[in-house]
């Protein structure tokens, strides 16, 4: 993608539409009350492929186009949307999206399109995976079933698949401002039923990012993730009850950053306080956390699941500094709520296609590395649990209480990791579970790219990330009572 | 361009050109619209016509699918193109392939699922607005709202075959919801209460559903958390629909040949007691899942599912049922573009004859579920722990409300483990059940 006035001109030939046409609609909504609007054209294609039983038999594509068109008047949104990008189509989504602020069909004003500023590029993909044949696609997921299978006998079934997007978005608004950006995706996931003694257990592991197809043959990735989804499963096999009540817990690297996702992060969402209805409104300047957090939001990372060059509403990514040593700093803004609440635009205004009104949303969550070691965490817990690895998670962002649920668990015992324990949902309060992290390790890791975050209906992508640290009690879900 | 017949027709001729043996087409068009309000003023307002289609396409063993919302002649011709060539990509699959002609549905009953009323913009404003204002007065506690809002879908859905089969319907569907929020000693709670239905004329008043918001929501003041212990858990009807949906996934015949279900090679056993009989209907008028043909065309009907606690069958589509040697149950679910998968029409346990209350009595030392949250359910061994959210029996009486708790067990222990089934079974989405009681969970507190 050359960054220059042509790429521009290039994005508004992709949907067929001219500067003078977005003119033309942005004048029909930006009459009187509307004080801002914008048009957001998507075109996405999206390909799966994926394997069972050691067949790949199934491959899908989808193509999706359409326009999005927007008008803030005040707190009030009014959206349209139309999978036909032509003038009189736009025109009748624009009176819909209008009709919002009760105004009158008319001629407003829209200042002439600016063509943007050339933007960073964090993912200059040369290969779209969507571009690459699907015979090559095919042969990844064979290999991986041979490697799986060939970890061990008692892996039973194996199910991987590959799937990929390619998303050219033009972003148009009321201030002038004409944004494009071209944004790929990938992601390869993996998971391994293995069977032992009339025993079955299941082993799950992925990664990706906005890369190039040869992305997962680099740094062994692939080999990586199949070895780990088959390692789990044949662990798990051995798993025992896990232990319910509440525990010293400590959380290794990378994915169980899905701690920070739901227990603030979502509690962060500048909408939810503007509204005040989140455990975290009005508590900017408190302490949240323990002087050893640091917790960002940053969607400028090169390649990941996670980030964007701008979000879609045309806004430049940034690293937002959430918390800081413990103290809240920051919520996470699109346009609208950065408006109304007086407060700065993070770059987080996110939709999961045209059809969606933009909300704040995270893009790679994370807490900054400590000073202590794994080994003198662990070595510092008498009695515990070690969680390496997440499933999914919820929060009630109001009561501020979140969960989220154990993959991969071990007990500690007199500072030792010894048995594995079944995967057990742990819960916690938002506002209160940081204030109890009392050691923080130097091993901060992002997860691999397989994140994705629902939040009104509406599915992005996400990353997470944590060094190991030690929160020194949290409840733990399992079914052993002491 | 009218979306029809003869449009299927032509697209499957085209398929058929480029050498295709078989093929299907879903194509869904419909108008979606929807309002949120918050404290009595318009928050957003959507509006849109959508319309998409999927192809599939056999080449002998070998199938793929692509799907698009753009429906000109030379997107079209691409979409067979790319189809063809996926399909040409993939190796083959002794089980593919179309239901056998002859199982294709021959009678498309009209299962009241399309309102040819239509609800205004206007309209649904004042609804949303009605039933927040509702809420909030319950009690002066309920100072704040998310907001409420009111969704309107209407469209249709057409299916066919290279087999020749043909079918299409109307279905509409409308819903409205709040969300209070009570705040009391600086915390705040948070609930909601919703309708859903097919026809506009039949949904709850604005007013019933603001009460029961406000009412579920300012209830939840006070919270506290209990301690760890193993005690009776009765679910109110939406947690035990949600505990019925774990079944229902169990019981997905894509689950059972994968190997990711708990329930293998459990027909014909006993799966719970005698007073637990589940059933999949797709056929009930005006249900949110019913549906007059399935995702390949082949006729919806009734499916004993569980019978007095006998596991009877699962939920089959053809492929499904191809590798395990049973026969569709007419339950293909579809994904447009992708291939038909098992999934439930309307789910549903049947009631019980105690009432609720009577279940609740019954309880010395016990809790009362009223939701659940996280995803700890492990498909493959039926392992279970949530986070839960309800009220402390004591004595037979809701003593006190409780969060910050999971309840933990595993999926076959519970459905033994059922106790009571109430007498409360109502329709309110695609999975339904009445209050149940189950023996004993861990609960992790304090």
């Amino acid at each position: 993608m050359t960054q220059s006035s042509q790429s521009d001109n290039k994005f508004l030939e992709q949907f067929g539409v001219t500067g003078r046409e977005v003119q033309t609609v942005m004048g029909k909504i930006k009459v009187r009350d509307v004080d801002y609007a914008d048009l957001y054209f998507e075109h996405t294609v999206a390909e799966s492929v994926s394997m069972e039983e050691s067949l790949v038999k199934r491959a899908s594509k989808s193509i999706s186009q359409g326009v999005g068109v927007r008008a803030t008047a005040g707190e009030k949104t009014g959206y349209a949307y139309s999978d036909e990008i032509t003038l009189p189509q736009l025109e009748r989504a624009a009176d819909t999206a209008r009709y919002i602020a009760r105004s009158p069909a008319g001629e407003g004003h829209a200042p002439a399109i600016r063509i943007g500023t050339p933007i960073r590029d964090l993912y200059p993909v040369t290969q779209p995976a969507t571009e690459v044949a699907t015979a090559e696609k095919v042969a990844l997921l064979e290999k991986i079933d041979a490697l799986a299978r060939a970890y061990d006998p008692r892996i039973k079934n194996v199910m991987a698949s590959f799937s990929t997007e390619y998303k050219v978005v033009l972003i148009a608004n009321s201030e002038g401002e004409l944004v494009g950006d071209v944004q790929p995706l990938s992601r390869l996931q993996i998971s391994c039923i293995a069977e032992e003694n009339g025993s079955r257990q299941i082993g799950t592991h992925g990664g990706g990012g906005r890369s190039n197809f040869g992305f997962f043959f680099e740094e062994q990735r692939w080999e990586r993730y199949t070895r780990e989804a088959a390692r789990q499963a044949i662990l798990n096999l051995q798993a025992t009850d896990a232990p319910a009540g509440p525990m010293t817990v400590v959380m290794g690297a990378g994915w169980p950053g899905i701690l920070l996702h739901e227990a603030i992060g979502h509690g962060l969402e500048a909408d939810f306080n503007r509204k005040k209805t989140s455990a975290f409104s009005d508590r900017i300047g408190q302490s949240v956390a323990s002087d050893l957090c640091t917790i960002v939001d940053d969607g400028t990372l090169a390649y990941r699941r996670g980030s964007l060059n701008v979000d879609d509403e045309g806004t430049p990514t940034s690293c937002t500094v959430l918390i800081e040593n413990g103290i809240l700093r920051r919520y996470i803004t699109d346009k609208l709520n950065a408006r109304l609440m007086g407060i700065p635009l993070t770059g987080n205004g996110r939709r999961e296609s045209f059809q969606c009104i933009p909300m704040p949303r995270m893009t790679n969550t994370f807490m900054l590395p400590g000073q202590s070691t794994p080994e003198e965490i662990i070595g510092s817990v008498k009695r515990g649990l070690y969680a390496v690895s997440f499933g999914g998670g919820q929060v009630d962002i109001t009561n501020g209480k979140f969960v989220f649920s154990a993959s991969e668990a071990y007990l500690i015992e007199d500072g030792k990791v010894t048995t594995p324990v079944k995967g057990a949902t742990l819960i916690g309060s938002g506002p209160e579970i940081l204030k109890k992290v009392s050691m923080v390790a130097n091993d901060l890791a992002l997860d691999d790219g397989i994140g994705t975050c629902g939040k009104d209906g509406q599915s992005v992508p996400v990353g997470v990330g944590l060094p190991t640290i030690k929160v020194d009690e949290i409840t733990v879900g399992g079914t052993q009572v002491e | 361009m009218r979306i029809d017949q003869n449009f299927t027709m032509d697209l499957l001729n085209k398929v058929k050109k480029k050498g295709a043996s078989a093929a299907d087409v879903v194509a869904v068009e419909g108008d979606a619209a929807s309002v949120q309000v918050r404290l009595s003023a318009v928050d957003k307002l959507s509006k849109a016509e959508e319309k998409r289609l999927g192809l599939r396409v056999y080449f002998g063993k070998r199938s793929a699918g692509a799907s698009t919302s753009d429906f000109t002649p030379a997107a079209l011709d691409d979409l067979v193109e790319t189809t063809c060539a996926l399909a040409r990509a993939v190796v083959e699959d002794p089980y593919a392939g179309l239901p056998d002609a002859g199982a294709m549905a021959t009678d498309i009953p009209d299962l009241d699922l399309f309102d040819s009323h239509t609800i205004s913009m206007d309209r649904m404003i004042d609804t949303a607005t009605r039933t927040e204002r509702a809420a909030l007065a319950v009690d002066t506690r309920l100072t704040n709202s998310e907001g409420a809002d009111f969704g309107s879908f209407s469209g249709r859905t057409l299916f066919a075959n290279s087999h020749g089969f043909y079918g299409d319907f109307r279905s509409s569907n409308f819903s409205f919801s709040v969300s209070p929020i009570a705040a009391q000693d600086g915390l705040m709670q948070r609930d909601y209460w919703y309708a859903v239905g097919r026809k506009l004329a039949g949904l709850d008043s604005p007013e019933a559903v603001g009460q029961e918001a406000g009412r579920r929501t300012v209830r939840r003041l006070g919270s506290r958390k209990v301690p760890t212990c193993r005690v009776p858990i009765v679910f109110d009807p939406e947690m035990a629909g949600s505990f019925l949906g774990n079944l229902c996934s169990a019981v997905n015949s894509y689950a059972i040949y994968k190997g990711a279900s708990y329930l293998i090679g459990r027909l014909g056993e006993r799966i719970a007691c005698e007073a637990v009989s589940v059933y999949d209907d797709g056929r009930i008028p005006l249900g949110l899942g019913s549906k007059p043909f399935d995702g390949e065309g082949l006729p919806t009907r009734q499916t004993v599912i569980v019978e007095r606690g006998i596991l009877k069958s699962y939920l089959v589509d053809t492929y499904a049922g191809r590798k395990l040697g049973l026969a569709s149950t007419g339950n293909a679910s579809r994904s447009i573009g992708e291939a038909p998968s098992a999934g439930a029409t309307n789910f549903y346990l049947a009631p019980g004859a105690i009432s609720p209350e009577t279940i609740i009595q019954s309880v010395t030392r016990g809790l009362y579920v009223t939701e659940l949250i996280g995803f700890g359910i492990n498909m493959v061994t039926g392992d279970y722990s949530r986070g839960a959210v309800g009220f402390w029996i004591e004595n037979g009486e809701l003593a006190y409300p409780v969060e910050e708790i999971t309840i933990a067990g595993n999926l076959k222990d519970m459905w033994m483990g059922v106790e009571a089934i109430g007498n409360d079974l109502a329709f309110r989405g695609r999975i339904a059940s009445p209050t149940v009681k189950l023996a004993e969970m861990t609960v992790a507190g304090g």
